[in-house]
């Protein structure tokens, strides 16, 4: 056990940007929502999953909906509250501790805001290791963990409890029902035990995040390569360094999908990586030819600062390093890649870890 | 004949230039920028309306670009008593406003605040219903301990209506007051949106001794010209509405010099290299307009989520230190002498090795007294001046949206360090008047309207959405002051909203347009 203060909170920001795979929503509201509350209310209390009692009931807590009204009409001070009061009642039991629900993007740091607000402890773990657009897109599911009961909470004082025949339809409801709350909601859903958070999460992921930060501030500091500090701590492979000089955008049921160009430079010269993306980056080609595919992780970064760059931030121009990290083993089982494989994002293609020749690109054709 | 003057104050220097109708230079000077910036104004606006001998009654215009605010905020000085009001409550009570702003502004600016009820949904719907109650009873308490508001209500780039029922309220209570609404400033994102309407308000009185100054000059000289302030995008604004949203200045002077730029040489795509006495700024020219930055701004470490030319500044100038060491190596800056070149460059008699006297000791250029550094290395010379290249070609690199060769546009004062061909430049134009282009981009800018609004395609489809958006920004742009004839658009962007239903974009658009003649 240990606390998380000021900074903390800033570097796991940086990590969670970075672990967002281009989407996940910016995690800034995240960032000042929690340091305004432990300005409020004081440190956070970060627990180890080994530290969580068997029958202790954990509850994740996130966002749902569109980041962009996230950031213009952010949360009030009573979602949360209300929301896991409304839980507590419905299964007779009181809520542990909080945790992030996925690692990248808003949601990573959200639960921290809520821990500190309610006076509760945040696990260092979560259900992704990544940002993925969709709430049955989580280890728990795949352990067969139901995301019901699942509690929508709006700033007017909205609850709604959902009870679903599968995480499928917790999904098509909730999402639903968050657009008539103003196209942004708080979610609580999956409560789990502490067994179960043992069994199905991935554990030390905000950990990680904080680790990650970390590295890229101080590699500004010691004017250390960014890009090589993050590689070393998230055990990932550099795919690329090259330029932006093209990107497609559209909307496709709800979904920023879209595809980047990057032209190489450096020891990529004269050589292209395409990055295909739906919210997050889920494909990346090097010369025609798949390099990592989701569920591994494909992130980029300024190639100079280290700062990540989401999907929106990809722009024309902009010198970016592209890597790849191995994802959590679970989404490598049959189950896993059917939920967040290559095929159910529509892409043709067989999965293949990151890991393996073939995916490098040293493959000779 | 009619005349007018554009003055531009940078960090470093103050540039006036006088033009014709047709924008023929006929004068311009460059000083120091002075501790009291407006004395600098002043002077320069004598000096070059004697320079260019035009009669002062047919000097119509007078445009200013300048850096009082953005100092202000950066000094955090001369502020505004400001009172903040937040529309918008029960929503976004976990961030309040300034939350995340350094202390010490936070401690200056966030002394009255008042959260109500009220705001909208990204669809136009209320969240709540508006509070009018809670604004009259901020209004009876902030009446005599406030002299400027902000106001920002929840969504208001989708709709205004409480803002400007707030302001009417305020205007009720207190009388006669600035009231800063926050739809006039900035786009979606809330508190970044917050953030630029509190620094706004906080430098109203600022900006009006600004103007208020300027147009007294103006006046002693015998001049009754039309002022405008230049603003971040490279248009003009009203002096009355600089005024009132004096934080739309604060970025004018790299947008001026790319907009200079491009009329000086005729090219509407380009990248502009902007040497001055520190830095050397580079951007780029998309149908003669700056390309903006997509990334969030900060202005006196406050986060704001304004547009702002998106540049890459290398620390090199003609006033940059250069440190050459006994083993034949070298360190180009980044310190540099600035504004005081001409006492510390060795080509000025001065004791510094400065870029400039690089150039001048290779025969690259021909200013100050070439003796002085004839006894220099140069092998070593060379060896800096490669390097210094290097420097600009990769910023250029990096820039450039192709690996194709683009035009190069060299302005500035420092423009001298740099040869007629760089790698990735398909040529390299030095325009006549390179050194003044920041004066003259303020003095030609046209006049802007712009729009940004959240379309539901399916309702709209595409193209009825986007001529609705085009319709507005020009009608925008003609209550501004623009000719309608001469209107163009000069931007668009459209950006597909993520997990919202009905095929939600955000659109925006920016049309401009000549001054329309008095």
């Amino acid at each position: 056990m240990r606390y998380l203060g000021e900074r903390e909170i800033e570097d796991i920001a940086v990590g969670a940007s970075l672990l967002g795979t281009g989407g996940g929503g910016d995690p800034h509201i995240g960032k000042l929502m929690a340091l305004q509350a432990i300005e409020e209310q004081g440190p956070v209390q970060l627990l180890e999953v080994d530290e969580l009692p068997d029958d202790a009931l954990i509850v994740p807590i996130g966002m749902m909906g569109a980041p962009t009204v996230l950031f213009e009409k952010a949360p009030g001070e009573h979602e949360a509250t209300n929301a896991f009061s409304m839980m507590e009642d419905y299964l007779g039991e009181k809520v542990y501790a909080t945790m992030p629900i996925e690692i990248g993007g808003v949601n990573s740091l959200l639960p921290v805001a809520v821990a500190a607000r309610l006076g509760l402890p945040v696990v260092n773990v979560d259900g992704m290791g990544r940002a993925f657009p969709e709430l049955q897109m989580v280890t728990f599911y795949l352990d067969g963990i139901s995301a019901s009961p699942l509690i929508l909470a709006d700033e007017r004082g909205n609850t709604s409890v959902m009870n679903t025949v599968d995480n499928h339809w917790a999904e098509r409801l909730a999402r639903s029902a968050t657009i008539q709350m103003g196209g942004s909601a708080t979610v609580a859903q999956y409560p789990m035990h502490g067994k179960d958070v043992r069994r199905s999460g991935i554990a030390g992921s905000l950990g990680l995040a904080e680790d990650i930060g970390k590295a890229i501030r101080e590699a500004k500091q010691n004017n250390q390569n960014p890009v090589d500090e993050v590689i070393l701590r998230s055990g990932g492979i550099k795919l690329f360094e090259g330029k932006v000089t093209d990107i497609s955008r559209r909307t496709v049921t709800g979904f920023a999908r879209g595809t980047a160009t990057i032209e190489g430079i450096n020891a990529d010269r004269s050589h292209t990586l395409k990055l295909h993306f739906q919210n997050e980056f889920l494909l990346a080609e090097k010369n025609d030819a798949p390099v990592c595919i989701t569920p591994d992780l494909i992130c980029t970064l300024d190639a100079d600062t280290g700062t990540p760059i989401t999907t929106e931030g990809l722009r024309y121009g902009v010198r970016c390093a592209v890597i790849g990290i191995p994802c959590h083993e679970k989404w490598r089982t049959n189950k896993g890649l059917e939920t967040c494989g290559p095929g159910y994002f529509g892409y043709g293609m067989d999965y293949m870890p990151l890991e393996t020749p073939a995916a490098k690109g040293d493959k000779t054709v | 004949m009619t005349y007018r003057i554009g003055i531009d104050v940078g960090g470093t220097n103050t540039d006036a230039v006088i033009l014709d109708e047709q924008f023929n230079v006929l004068a311009k000077t460059k000083r120091h920028t002075t501790a009291d910036v407006s004395k600098g104004i002043y002077q320069s606006m004598k000096e070059v309306i004697e320079a260019s001998g035009v009669p002062r009654q047919d000097i119509q215009y007078a445009m200013l670009g300048t850096t009082h605010c953005t100092n202000a905020i950066v000094e955090r000085k001369r502020f505004n008593q400001v009172g903040i009001i937040r529309i918008g409550a029960p929503a976004a009570m976990a961030v309040k406003p300034m939350t995340g702003v350094p202390a010490d502004l936070k401690q200056k600016l966030n002394q009255h605040v008042y959260l109500v009820e009220g705001g909208h949904e990204f669809d136009g719907r209320e969240i709540v219903p508006f509070d009018e109650e809670a604004v009259y009873n901020a209004a009876r308490k902030m009446k005599d301990e406030v002299d400027s508001v902000a106001v920002t209500s929840i969504f208001s780039p989708v709709s205004n209506a409480h803002e400007k029922r707030a302001a009417e309220i305020i205007q009720e209570v207190i009388g006669s007051i600035p009231v800063s609404l926050s739809s006039e400033i900035g786009s979606v994102g809330l508190l970044e949106r917050e953030n630029a309407t509190i620094l706004n308000a906080s430098v109203v009185n600022v900006a009006e001794a600004t103007a208020v100054g300027f147009m007294n000059a103006l006046e002693e000289e015998g001049i009754d010209a039309k002022v405008f302030f230049g603003q971040n995008d490279g248009t003009l604004m009203s002096v009355d509405y600089a005024i009132k949203y004096p934080i739309l200045t604060v970025a004018c002077g790299p947008t001026n010099s790319l907009r200079g730029a491009s009329y000086l040489s005729g090219k509407s795509d380009a990248l502009v290299i902007d040497v001055g006495g520190t830095t050397t700024d580079i951007g780029v020219l998309i149908d003669s307009f700056p390309r903006e930055s997509s990334l969030a701004v900060d202005i006196g470490e406050v986060r704001t989520n304004f547009r702002m030319p998106d540049l890459v500044s290398i620390g090199l100038g003609g006033g940059t230190v250069i440190r050459m060491k006994d083993d034949q190596t070298f360190a180009i800056g980044p310190e540099s002498v600035g504004y005081r070149l001409p006492e510390k460059a060795l080509v000025f008699g001065g004791d510094t090795l400065t870029a400039t006297d690089v150039v001048v000791a290779l025969g690259k250029a021909d200013i100050g007294d070439p003796s002085k550094v004839q006894h220099l290395d140069k092998m070593l010379l060379t060896n800096i001046y490669a390097s210094m290249i290097k420097m600009a070609e990769k910023a250029i690199d990096q820039m450039k949206t192709s690996a194709d060769p683009v035009p190069v546009i060299l302005v500035g004062g420092g423009s001298i360090l740099f040869p007629d061909a760089l790698e990735g430049a398909s040529e390299v134009i030095k325009p006549e008047n390179f050194g003044v282009a920041n004066a003259i981009g303020a003095a030609i800018a046209q006049i802007s309207g712009q729009v940004e609004r959240i379309y539901s395609l399916n309702d709209w489809g595409r193209d009825k959405a986007i001529d609705h958006a085009k319709q507005i920004a020009i009608g925008e742009a003609v209550k501004a002051g623009a000719d309608e004839t001469t209107c163009q658009i000069v931007d668009i962007e459209d950006v597909p909203l993520a997990y919202l239903p009905g095929n939600a974009t955000r659109i925006r658009v920016k049309a401009a347009g000549e001054l329309a003649s008095t």
